[in-house]
């Protein structure tokens, strides 16, 4: 039934294994099945978001570096979006995925603006938006290559949300996608357990050592990364901060050359 | 080495495979009682192994007295039970009154077979009171195929729960023993216990186990925790 990683088990024991071809049992074999793929690659891509939140708000961080494959391209890419004043979105993935998503969430605020009637999108309804694109173009088999990380004010309470490219979504209270959910957000998840209401200060020197520690570990980040607290006082969008490092020990690591 | 041996290890971006599916985890698990349906759900959502949350449940009240269970990949999971609690809210407002569970069963079977050849990987059980105020079961395959029955585990650790249910609620290979019919308090009890080896093996299941028991008062439901590891 499961797999670890690649395509997932069968329907059921023996059965079709689905986004595969099926041969029946004891018919002609058919391995001229040549599968129609219309969806593409990443080109260039962001690593991880990490986001926490804390007593009255909500920290969200990602680096600006826009790698292609192994090259790190460019250096001054933003890929945190405020969408209004209670939301902002991070993205991983394909950045150029990340601007049409970024135009069209836009262009629904400024609809939703003209309206005037007093209702605007909220973090959840920001974050149901994008499953429902997500989950639309993976099911055409062309899938916006992104992982999304939604952070904002909900009736005054802190909101986290995720959503991926085939339009898996839940809320958690910390989040982090890619490389860093296995690097980072045990630290996080470590330090909410000990003290659940952490403050604003402790949210964000948590996030700012984790950053750290993902350019560290992380080959596709970078020590510069733009930082947002969410709170109901509105957004505040601090950065490009830059991680002060020491790589003082570097030279003792050996057998790796 | 030449130069243009070490430049050919500079490649393109490497080409990413993409797949619709994933399988996130989470086991349901129901049983019909005489004058009750009861369906329990661990909360844990996995992907390989990482876990995504400790906060997951797998079941969805329905109405008010009909609860599905419907865990496999996340996405088509939030996917169907939205698309079915707007048919329920649609048929809610035509006809002046909540579904009944029967009904909602076959409408299920009709949701999951329109999508037979790009199936909802979602393994479903439909538990609640039928019109006559009894507990009944109504157990899905993924592409619609469904069977009312008094049992069943569906989902990551079904394989190691159904055996279990065969016996202490079927009364399955036990020399000289008739099933008898369960209480509310003795399948909850029983419940926990499969559910907590369950999670010792699997690495899907786990964290917490949300137990739901609907009965003519209602739906009352209950927490109870599993291994975190």
């Amino acid at each position: 039934m499961m797999s670890i990683n690649g395509s997932p088990g069968p329907l059921w024991t023996g059965g079709p294994i689905p986004g595969q071809f099926y041969n029946f049992p004891g018919g002609k074999s058919d391995s001229n099945n040549t599968q129609r793929v219309r969806s593409v690659n990443p080109i260039v891509t962001g690593t991880s978001v990490l986001a926490v939140q804390f007593k009255g708000g909500v920290v969200i961080a990602a680096d600006t570096l826009g790698s292609y494959g192994s090259l790190a391209k460019y250096r001054d890419l933003k890929r945190l979006l405020k969408v209004n004043d209670t939301t902002v979105i991070g993205a991983a993935g394909d950045y150029a995925d990340f601007q049409y998503m970024s135009n069209i969430i836009q262009q629904q605020v400024i609809n939703d603006e003209v309206i005037n009637d007093g209702f605007g999108y909220t973090p959840k309804s920001v974050h149901c938006l994008l499953t429902r694109i997500l989950y639309n173009r993976r099911s055409q088999f062309n899938p916006l290559w992104n992982t999304y990380i939604i952070a904002g004010i909900e009736e005054d309470q802190p909101y986290l949300g995720y959503v991926d490219k085939i339009g898996m979504a839940y809320e958690a209270p910390s989040l982090a996608c890619g490389f860093g959910a296995y690097v980072a957000l045990p630290i996080i998840r470590d330090a909410l357990e000990k003290k659940p209401d952490i403050s604003k200060d402790e949210a964000v020197a948590l996030i700012d050592r984790c950053m750290k520690l993902m350019y560290y570990r992380d080959a596709r980040a970078l020590n510069k990364y733009q930082l947002a607290v969410i709170t109901k006082d509105g957004v505040d969008i601090k950065g490009p901060i830059i991680s002060e490092t020491n790589w003082e020990v570097a030279h003792m690591i050996r057998g790796y050359e | 080495m030449a130069s243009a041996s070490v430049l050919s290890e500079y490649k393109a971006p490497i080409s990413a495979h993409f797949s619709p599916y994933d399988f996130n985890g989470g086991t349901v698990l129901a049983i019909a009682g005489n004058d009750f349906a009861l369906i329990a759900t661990d909360t844990r959502l996995s992907q390989g192994f990482a876990i995504h949350s400790r906060e997951c449940p797998k079941t969805f009240t329905l109405t008010n007295n009909t609860i599905l269970g419907c865990c496999g990949f996340h996405g088509d999971v939030l996917t169907l039970t939205k698309t079915l609690a707007a048919r329920l809210q649609i048929f809610e407002k035509d006809h002046n009154k909540p579904m009944p569970t029967a009904s909602i069963a076959a409408m299920l079977s009709t949701i999951l077979y329109y999508r037979r050849f790009f199936p909802y990987y979602t393994h479903n059980v439909v538990a609640g009171l039928d019109e006559e105020g009894k507990g009944c079961v109504y157990s899905f395959d993924p592409v619609g195929c469904y069977e009312k029955e008094s049992f069943r585990a569906k989902g990551s650790a079904s394989a190691m729960l159904q055996p279990l249910l065969d016996n202490q609620i079927g009364g399955k290979n036990q020399n000289g023993y008739t099933a008898q019919s369960l209480t509310s308090t003795q399948c909850v009890a029983l419940v926990k216990d499969v559910f907590t080896s369950a999670a010792e093996r699997d690495i899907y299941t786990g964290d917490n186990i949300i137990i739901s028991v609907v009965n003519k008062d209602g739906i009352k439901s209950e927490k109870f925790p599993l291994r975190r590891d």
